[in-house]
């Protein structure tokens, strides 16, 4: 893991190739995070993985928090690992919800959008599309994205914050006369 | 011991009449129909489907079948791989809409008669699993004969009930506490709506429930 001025040092460094692709740094318990311009995230992820040097080459974790009601609301994690330094770095890329402000015509412009990693890290295909499963962040470029755990007719993005939890009320004779 | 043998040699050879023979024939022989024999027969040699859910499956049928809790004392120790041999298929555990085809799937494989039992808080009602990924409750895509309440029930719950559905399956279902209370009529059921009435299938079966207590 890299310490706070490293992180720093390798912002600098990536500021130098791709000028604007990271927006942010965050180190917080030890654990070090460049936060990503999402449009460059492919980029940053490039540059970590083969930049002399740094050597990020394993993609040992990607997946999505939802930050509700935060706004950028999506976060999409990419956990990396050097693995002869045994070094880890964390990319997050945070997206809009485009169908915050209202809704939009295209059914497809409701979803956030993000370039897919798979030419990268290969790991990123089923991960990529347990992200677009339960929270529908549609990555761009990916071979085949499509639902992976949930069944295909499935409707809704389920893990989402402002997804209904589920269940359903009981209507025994006992609850119809306390509760009407 | 030896009377009899004697007694059944002497029948054999005819030498038993009259009054001796009624009481020969009184002793040894029942008295049913075709029907109740059946029943008999289906309940004691029941064929359970090799098949478990989720952590309910440890309980049953892993751990009932073994020697501890031993199945076999109610004739269904020989559980079958195949739904088309199997006669008794126990839900053990919660059921993902993933998974509910499947378990209808075998359900429609199994040949009748056939019979289903519900175990445990989960595959009754979805338990504590009220969330997007699980079927609240397994009657809602296939029929169960029998629910087992508890997460997970005991073994020993779990062999009451089935000792339930034996007796259900000879045609003698047992109304439990109610009919110990005298409580016919206090049966609960699942409705359509707020104030609403029972559908006309769960009145007949409550009637048809109350005649049998009244019986």
């Amino acid at each position: 893991m890299p310490d706070a001025p490293g992180l720093e040092l390798i912002r600098g460094e990536i500021e130098q190739d791709h000028p604007g692709a990271v927006l942010d740094t965050s180190f917080d318990r030890g654990q070090a995070a460049l936060i990503a311009d999402p449009a460059q995230i492919l980029a940053v992820l490039g540059w970590l993985r083969e930049a002399p040097g740094q050597g990020y080459a394993f993609l040992s974790s990607l997946h999505v928090a939802d930050y509700l009601p935060a706004e950028p609301r999506f976060g999409v994690h990419y956990e990396l690992l050097n693995r002869d330094r045994r070094e880890r770095l964390r990319v997050k890329a945070m997206l809009r919800d485009p169908s915050a402000a209202g809704p939009v015509a295209e059914e497809d412009d409701q979803l956030p959008e993000l370039d897919s990693c798979v030419e990268l890290f290969p790991t990123a295909e089923f991960q990529e599309r347990e992200a677009y499963d339960f929270f529908g962040i549609v990555f761009k470029g990916h071979p085949d994205l499509t639902r992976i755990l949930l069944p295909e007719d499935y409707v809704g993005w389920p893990l989402r914050r402002d997804f209904p939890i589920g269940g359903e009320p009981v209507t025994f004779t006992y609850n119809e006369r306390a509760y009407g | 011991m030896r009377d009899r043998q004697l007694r059944a040699r002497d029948m054999l050879r005819g030498d038993l009449e009259g009054e001796e023979l009624e009481r020969y024939v009184e002793e040894k022989v029942v008295m049913t129909n075709f029907e109740k024999m059946l029943g008999w027969a289906r309940a004691n040699s029941m064929f359970p489907l090799t098949f478990g859910l989720a952590c309910c499956a440890i309980e049953a049928p892993i751990s009932l079948v073994t020697a501890r809790y031993d199945l076999a004392r109610f004739g269904a120790e020989a559980l079958r791989a195949s739904p088309r041999q199997a006669d008794m298929i126990i839900l053990s555990g919660r059921v993902s809409i993933k998974m509910a085809p499947v378990v209808r799937r075998l359900y429609d494989q199994m040949l009748e008669p056939k019979w289903a039992i519900s175990m445990g808080a989960c595959s009754s009602s979805g338990g504590m699993f009220a969330n997007y990924a699980v079927v609240q409750g397994a009657d809602k895509f296939m029929p169960v004969d029998l629910h087992i309440p508890g997460c997970p029930p005991r073994p020993e719950a779990v062999i009451y009930g089935f000792n339930k559905l034996q007796r259900k399956i000879q045609g003698n279902p047992d109304q439990g506490w109610r009919q110990r209370y005298d409580a016919a009529g206090t049966e609960e059921w699942a409705r359509g709506g707020p104030r609403s009435e029972p559908s006309p299938e769960a009145a007949e079966a409550y009637e048809e429930a109350r005649g049998l207590v009244r019986a």
